[in-house]
């Protein structure tokens, strides 16, 4: 199969989406010649043009806005908000207009919304355009929260947003942008709520998402040298949670340790310790369920600072130990 | 629309809320509710300027926006009364209830909220090609938000058909302009977004109406935005158990004097020489409609409280 980056798999999502669904249009900031912040809609505009690949001022929530009353009316929007930092600029938007219309206005209309936004930490940006703010969007209802991990879910993943009905966040992680992986040509779909197994163990399983996985999935191995078999779960999509794949994993091992690099406190981490708690995996945990997230600051600029508080691959593999102690 | 017609309206309009008011303290109806009693002719004037196939967005004071786009009074009021007859199936209340068939993208509960999302309905309507202008009426206290600004410039930026219209009250709530704006003349903020800004009376009904007529014919062709400022009066409260203790009753006073049915009325009976007669008996008709909605509203079916989740990421 052909590899492509994780850039160039989000690209070819919205190119084959806007090719088979003329309603279908893209805007943002410096999204046309620019190619967007992070170069991931690079050629778009000669494709399709400046009407259906919009450049827009620094007006956060005039875009948000403008995605929200272009759906309403039977548009399918993407949008780009160059860091998901700058979600925090058109909330109003997002949690009160696109996440309650739908359901406020007794189902008189749909949201068909994709909200890109680029996360995470590691590119010595700080504290303003390096946080992973899915834990603000989480807690509200009518919103969905994916966040790819690999290239070919990213693809999978953003055709399956466009084409659902309700408004979508996609929290890309910019550190996986130039990673390469197997994304097939044309079109297929990574149904949103579906978490994948990237690694089956029988001791501990880390569920986990995002960037993360990669650092998971080298903790496991190296776990497997001190004889730990170790499941790694990729949630993919936070709302809606596959609660069945993490309770599933949880009986199973009986051992479970959440790894995410927002911070802890107020974290989805706290969301996923609780489902398990509450649902019949209590029963069969052998030992109390181990949060590693980021620490509770803004992300620090100084580059050793930045990498000492989000979770690395050998903290992670701390954590292992100690779940199974 | 005959001024016959638009005096229909207006009057729905009044008694509709003014039945609110009481139902509120009767305790029939629970939660908030905002009336926009003496600012009718901005409501009428507005929609008999639009095309059928036209576009609205209001404000958390939207009960005559609604009714004025050809809302059915029955089904307005089953919404206040949580009802699931209600066009939000009682899940909004008062500040969200919309009608897509009736180009009404609803009331919105955040000052301004609807703002940003009335350009994105001129841009679906650009990009369809479909000729739709949006009218977006918002407060003097919206005009103070930042979404105003972002979206002003934006629409101007894409010549977006579309117009801003606000209905300047004299009151954010409690707050008077005097007192929330530094330059008083909300109109003139246009002319930073390089788009027409102009101010009327909001008070008379034709003003109004000649007014949007001519821009919102000016949208369509291409022309793009418009800001459009009318002078009004909330002769009624800002909500449910607002003492008014902001204002004096001798300006209450002063300002019905201005009240917009007076002076429909005073203009039917003077240029369009119709008995008083008449208009009581337009007034006893809506009257018994409105009645009649409360009746209906008294027993229509609650929503099932089952399903409470329809509608939800579905």
């Amino acid at each position: 199969m052909r590899e492509i980056t994780y850039a160039q798999a989000i690209c070819e999502a919205m190119s084959e989406e806007m090719r088979r669904d003329p309603k279908v249009f893209f805007m943002g900031e410096d999204v046309g010649a620019y190619g967007g912040a992070f170069g991931v809609s690079a050629g778009m505009l000669n494709e399709f043009g400046k009407e259906r690949v919009r450049d827009t001022p620094i007006s956060e929530a005039a875009i948000m806005g403008a995605a929200v009353g272009a759906a309403m009316t039977g548009m399918r929007p993407i949008i780009e908000i160059m860091f998901s930092d700058f979600i925090s600029c058109c909330f109003d938007g997002l949690c009160n207009q696109a996440a309650k219309t739908r359901y406020m206005f007794g189902g008189q209309t749909t949201m068909p919304i994709v909200v890109r936004a680029p996360a995470g930490s590691g590119t010595g940006a700080a504290g303003q355009h390096s946080q992973s703010p899915e834990a603000w969007i989480c807690n509200m209802p009518g919103l969905k929260v994916v966040v790819p991990s690999t290239p070919y879910d990213a693809k999978g993943l953003i055709k399956a947003a466009i084409r659902d009905n309700n408004a979508v966040v996609v929290l890309e992680q910019k550190l996986l942008y130039r990673t390469k992986g197997d994304v097939p040509e044309g079109d297929y779909i990574v149904p949103l709520g579906e978490a994948a197994i990237r690694r089956e163990g029988k001791d501990v399983t880390i569920v986990t998402y995002g960037r993360m996985v990669a650092r998971c999935l080298e903790a496991a191995e190296q776990a497997k040298e001190a004889g730990i078999d170790v499941e790694v779960i990729d949630l993919r999509t936070l709302v809606p949670l596959d609660k069945h794949a993490v309770i599933a994993s949880a009986m199973k091992t009986g051992r479970v340790m959440i790894v995410h690099e927002a911070c802890k406190t107020g974290g989805f981490g706290g969301e996923l310790a609780a489902v398990i708690t509450e649902s019949e995996a209590f029963n069969y945990m052998d030992a109390p369920i181990l949060r590693i997230c980021g620490a509770d600051v803004p992300i620090p600029y100084n580059p050793k600072l930045e990498a000492s508080i989000v979770p690395t691959t050998p903290v992670i593999l701390d954590g292992i130990k100690k779940v199974m102690e | 629309m005959t001024p016959l017609q638009a005096y229909d309206l207006m009057v729905s309009i009044r008694l509709f809320e003014e039945a609110i008011e009481r139902l509120f303290l009767e305790g029939h109806i629970a939660g908030t509710a905002h009336t926009c009693i003496g600012q009718e002719a901005v409501a009428v004037g507005v929609a008999a300027a639009l095309q059928p196939h036209d576009a609205m967005t209001s404000t958390h004071r939207g009960h005559g926006h609604f009714i004025a786009r050809g809302a059915d009074p029955r089904r307005v009021m089953a919404e206040l009364f949580g009802r699931e007859a209600g066009y939000s199936r009682g899940r909004g209340g008062s500040q969200m209830m919309m009608d897509p068939a009736l180009g009404f993208y609803g009331a919105n509960g955040i000052t301004g909220g609807s703002i940003p999302f009335a350009a994105g309905l001129a841009l679906d309507a650009q990009l369809k090609k479909s000729g739709r202008v949006t009218a977006c009426l918002f407060g003097d206290g919206a005009s103070n938000q930042g979404v105003f600004h972002e979206t002003l410039n934006l629409a101007s930026l894409w010549k977006l058909p579309i117009l801003f219209i606000v209905e300047n009250n004299g009151y954010a709530m409690s707050t008077p302009t005097t007192r929330g704006l530094a330059n008083p003349c909300i109109a003139d903020r246009a002319h930073a977004y390089n788009m027409p800004g102009v101010t009327v009376d909001g008070n008379d009904f034709f003003a109004v109406r000649e007014q949007v007529q001519k821009l919102v014919e000016a949208a369509r062709s291409g022309a793009g935005p418009a800001l459009i400022e009318c002078l009004t009066y909330r002769i009624s409260g800002h909500s449910r158990g607002d003492p008014r203790t902001y204002r004096s009753r001798e300006e209450e006073l002063s300002a019905q004097k201005q009240d917009p049915l007076l002076r429909m009325e005073s203009h039917l009976t003077k240029h369009e020489s119709l008995p008083i007669a008449t208009l009581v008996a337009h007034q006893k008709q809506a009257q018994a409609l409105i009645d009649e909605a409360i009746r209906f509203c008294e027993t229509a079916p609650l929503p099932d409280p089952l399903d409470y989740l329809a509608e939800v990421l579905t």
